[in-house]
């Protein structure tokens, strides 16, 4: 295999996706390489899922800017690709006087970035909003602006409308060698493939540091920092209406509370640097710690509701803040790297400075044929009665509940499926299969049937999320 | 609308048998099951070990075949039933929504009969640590894809936790050639069956670790291995005796919770403890005309039990709906779980229907030599003696005419527990 793009982008998480996405605005020939079988399969997809204010970042920092510009235009991006966003608002509490003045520093900090609409409440007005939450707070900031999305759904939503523009994603491709043929990269995989571009980008997230040694480009590091997280049962009545901060320490910006999109409480996370990169085991320490400090504000918070418990891994960079430049000595090969939080709120900004620049480098003329809107998967779970009735009319599959817990349709697996999603993970972040209460106890092995019978798989090739994720290890008889 | 006089919701054994004594007990026999899998049978279609019936049929049945005797009786009877298709909905007017591939239904009932049964606990639900790797199963999918579909899940297997279910499925990878490393058990004691640690374990040389649970589950794309750890009494585990399992496939077996989320929807009042609806001896949910049996109801050991608790619903179903105002003015006092134990199922007796029910309830510990008592107004009324009472056997007593007779009905029935 050998491919000629203008540009390729290493990493297909939701900086990856971004900056594709954004590129395919242009005429240019542009490529994503993803080491795993689907998108969002590292950071992007174990998150708190915040689209933060941006009043945390320090002013003047690339941080700071993209944060602030990715809040401002992230509704209209999620519109446009038919995401789940929403604006909830947030408020970082505080339980005493030196609290207090942090919250204070905050939201200076928060109107010299620009953050709109910030604001110091008092006790009252806190239990008046959040009856939920500990009767110990004093204060608390309220950003009206903070809001949630589904992290790896807009990853997939970048990644479909990319397609959809003309890019490339070529999954199972690990860049493990870069080398130059003239004003050419080549590109190579762990398989030994490759593909040659001009520019080459790298969103390899917590791994970016070893890409830009293989570019032979400027040497950072990448510290591994794990957070881990429960996901609360959807409960009757939400605990809290808005995404619930403690005042952030130098290890980040703590513990939260928050209802997702989705109608799950998510509660996490913690921070802890760990030594390999990839160790996304939940531990005792992690979790207790973050029970506790989750305790803390939110006194009546019970473990019986927990449905399933998870780690992210940030990529912590050396530098204290995002590294978004073309090398200095190596022309043309950019590093995105380094994309903590609010990595996500910014993705949206940071893809189109990058398609702006790259355009610009190289000359390139606007893509007229550019279609900006995505369609979701319509959802058995989010229609009326009538709607329902009209999509069995038209699609029969649309009435066989697979996923009961989350009703999910044999339709919506099949469209996911027709979309690119090959392993059980990648339907699970698309439909919902397997993340209501009873965690895939019930759907897998029919999940699993309309993989098989899609895909034209045997089952026994069927996988978790790629590589040597098997479900099942051998075929006894035939039916 | 479709209008039925009872509409039984799930066709495993429970639907089953409550269907067919509906229809017995119907002048009118409009009787519908519905079934979300394709088939009728329920989770027993998975269960191809013997053991069921014993009871009931005084004869050692498979799953399906204990299954199919109610299957055909059914067919004989041609009781209507809807395959494929999945409940949506109830509402306390007792109006259903259903769909299939053909499209959405709504149906109206006299009176609803619940049998839904129960999905299994999950690794999350337990907090299970560790990585996410693929070859985690519960034992509902480990049964059907090996009973079922003829897979094999892997090579080398650890089990959490010791019940009927966890002790037949050791036995059942062992038959197909997968090594049972352990069967990991958090308790003092195995809440399964004498007989299946017997059968089960003891037949084919697999360790059954007491008192341990697996504290880290390894690997990153395939489970690689568990970490397991005893436990002390507070059931913390010890440091000092961790040690490391090598095995591909991890199965949990933890328990199972009624499926209870058309109740909700419902409106229905549920027991905490069972996590199923509150009924009195007429199967009746806090719903009128609503009816709950099988393991939507509570948990059970034995299908036997299951069957004969859905014919009392089936019967009371068929005749709220020809006699609703029978259930009028309902006067109910509670019938109460106290020291020793966990729940008592029904939770009610209803002032119109004082006749003999079998009360079932489930202690809180493993206790030797107790006593049961069912006492009312301060007076006890039955004592039973129990040389070995475990967590995981449900426990039946008769409440006959001649205790019913001695009832005060300005209060309640307490059931508790004393050692002697
Ligand atoms: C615990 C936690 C909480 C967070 N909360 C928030 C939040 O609330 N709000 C917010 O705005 N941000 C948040 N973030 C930050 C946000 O998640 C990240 O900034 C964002 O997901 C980074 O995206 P990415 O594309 O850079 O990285 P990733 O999603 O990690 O993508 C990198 C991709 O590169 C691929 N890759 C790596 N090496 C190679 C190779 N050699 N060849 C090919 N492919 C390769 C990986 O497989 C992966 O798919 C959080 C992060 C974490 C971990
Ligand atoms: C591994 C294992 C071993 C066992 N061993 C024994 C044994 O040796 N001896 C013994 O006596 N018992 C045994 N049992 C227990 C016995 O199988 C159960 O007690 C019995 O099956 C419960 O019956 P049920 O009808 O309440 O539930 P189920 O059999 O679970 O039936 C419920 C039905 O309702 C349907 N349903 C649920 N929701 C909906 C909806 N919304 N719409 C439509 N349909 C719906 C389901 O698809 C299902 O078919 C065992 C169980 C297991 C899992």
């Amino acid at each position: 295999m050998s491919r000629i793009y203008d540009v390729a982008v290493i990493g297909a998480g939701v900086i990856g996706m971004s900056i594709l996405r954004e590129l395919t605005r242009y005429r240019l020939k542009v490529c994503s390489l993803e080491k795993m079988e689907d998108v969002a399969e590292g950071a992007s997809k174990a998150n708190s899922g915040i689209v933060h204010a941006g009043y945390d970042p320090i002013e003047g920092t690339k941080k700071a800017r993209f944060n602030v510009e990715g809040n401002n235009i992230f509704a209209d991006v999620c519109n446009e690709l038919d995401v789940e966003y929403k604006m909830i608002g947030s408020l970082v509490v505080a339980f005493d006087d030196h609290e207090i003045n942090v919250l204070e520093e905050l939201l200076q900090r928060g109107k010299r970035n620009g953050v709109k609409g910030l604001e110091i409440k008092g006790q009252e007005w806190v239990f008046a909003n959040e009856p939920n939450l500990s009767r110990n707070i004093k204060a608390a900031l309220f950003a009206p602006y903070s809001g949630i999305t589904n992290p790896y759904k807009l990853t997939v939503a970048l990644f479909e409308n990319s397609i959809q523009n003309g890019a490339d994603v070529i999954f199972g491709f690990e860049v493990c060698k870069i080398e130059k043929d003239g004003d050419y990269f080549v590109v190579h995989s762990a398989d030994s493939r490759f593909i040659k571009t001009r520019v080459l980008i790298n969103c390899a997230g917590v791994h970016a540091d070893e890409i830009s040694k293989m570019a032979g480009a400027r040497l950072f590091k990448i510290y591994p920092r794990r957070g881990q997280y429960y996901i609360l049962d959807k409960p009757e009545k939400m605990p809290v209406a808005r995404v619930i901060f403690q005042v952030p320490t130098e290890k980040g910006k703590g513990i939260l509370v928050t209802p997702t999109v989705d109608g799950n409480v998510l509660v996490g996370p913690n921070s802890e640097y760990i030594d390999s990169k990839d160790d996304t085991a939940t531990t005792q320490e992690g979790l207790d710690e973050v029970f506790e400090k989750a305790r803390k504000v939110l006194p009546n918070l019970s473990k019986r509701d927990v449905i399933t418990i998870f780690s992210g891994i940030r990529a912590t960079p050396d530098t204290h803040d995002f590294i978004i430049e073309e090398d200095e000595d190596v022309k043309n090969f950019i590093n995105v790297a380094g994309i903590e939080s609010p990595g996500l709120t910014s993705s949206v900004a940071i893809g189109r400075y990058i398609a702006e620049f790259v355009a610009d480098k190289l000359n390139a003329k606007r893509n007229l044929n550019f279609n900006p809107y995505r369609e979701d998967i319509k959802r058995f779970s989010e229609l009326s009665d009538e709607e329902r009735e009209e999509m069995i009319k038209l699609h029969p599959t649309f009435g066989n509940i697979v996923c009961r817990c989350e009703l999910v349709s044999e339709y919506e697996i099949v469209e996911a499926i027709k979309r690119g999603a090959k392993t059980l993970d990648s339907i699970k972040r698309r439909t919902r299969a397997g993340m209501g209460r009873c965690q895939g106890g019930f759907c897998l092995p029919r999940v699993m049937d309309i993989l098989s019978r899609e895909l034209k798989i045997d089952k026994t090739q069927i996988t978790k999320f790629g590589k040597n994720s098997y479900i099942l290890t051998e075929k006894r008889w035939e039916d | 609308m479709e209008k039925y006089k009872v509409v039984v919701i799930g066709g495993g054994p429970a639907g089953l048998a409550a269907a067919l004594e509906s229809f017995k007990n119907l002048d009118d026999k409009k009787v519908l099951i519905i079934e979300r899998d394709k088939f009728l049978g329920g989770i027993l279609n998975q269960c191809i070990h013997p053991g069921f019936g014993l009871h009931y049929f005084k004869e050692e049945l498979t799953g399906p075949e204990y299954a199919h005797r109610f299957i055909e009786q059914v067919m004989e009877n041609q009781i209507e039933y809807l395959t494929e298709t999945h409940v949506i909905e109830i509402t306390p007017q007792k109006e259903i929504v259903a769909v299939n591939k053909k499209g959405l239904k709504r149906i109206k009932a006299d009176s609803i009969v619940l049998a839904m049964g129960c999905r299994e606990r999950t690794r999350g639900a337990i907090i299970t640590l560790g990585t996410r790797p693929a070859g985690i199963f519960t034992a509902g999918q480990a049964q059907r894809f090996i009973n079922i579909e003829g897979y094999r899940i892997g090579k080398k297997a650890v089990i959490v936790g010791s019940g009927d279910i966890g002790l037949i499925m050791a036995r059942r990878l062992t038959l197909e050639g997968i090594e049972v490393k352990a069967v990991v058990e958090i308790m003092p004691y195995s809440t399964g069956l004498r007989r299946n640690i017997v059968q089960c374990l003891n037949d084919f040389g697999i360790p059954l670790l007491l008192s341990h649970k697996v504290t880290k589950i390894h690997g990153k794309y395939r489970v690689e291995g568990v970490t397991i750890a005893k436990v002390d009494s507070q059931l913390k585990e010890i440091p000092s005796t961790e040690r490391f399992i090598e095995c591909d496939t991890v199965l949990f077996s933890v328990g199972l919770i009624p499926e209870n989320e058309l109740s909700k929807k419902a409106g229905i009042v549920l027991d905490m403890r069972t996590g199923g609806p509150v009924v009195d001896n007429t199967f009746s949910t806090s719903q009128k005309g609503i009816f709950a049996c099988g393991n939507v109801l509570h948990v059970h050991d034995l299908v036997d039990n299951v069957t004969l608790e859905a014919q009392t619903a089936g019967r009371y179903a068929a005749m709220y709906s020809q006699h609703p105002e029978l259930f009028e003015n309902n006067i109910h006092i509670n019938i109460v779980a106290k020291e020793g134990i966990r729940y008592v199922v029904p939770q009610k007796l209803n002032k119109n229907f004082v006749q003999p029910f079998v009360l079932r309830f489930r202690v809180d510990n493993f206790y030797k030599d107790a006593i049961v008592t069912i006492s009312n107004a301060g007076k006890i009324l039955m004592k039973i003696k129990k040389s070995i009472l475990t967590p995981g056997e449900m426990e039946s007593i008769e409440i006959s005419q001649k205790i019913l007779s001695q009832l005060d009905f300005s209060n309640d029935i307490v059931v508790s527990l004393q050692n002697i």
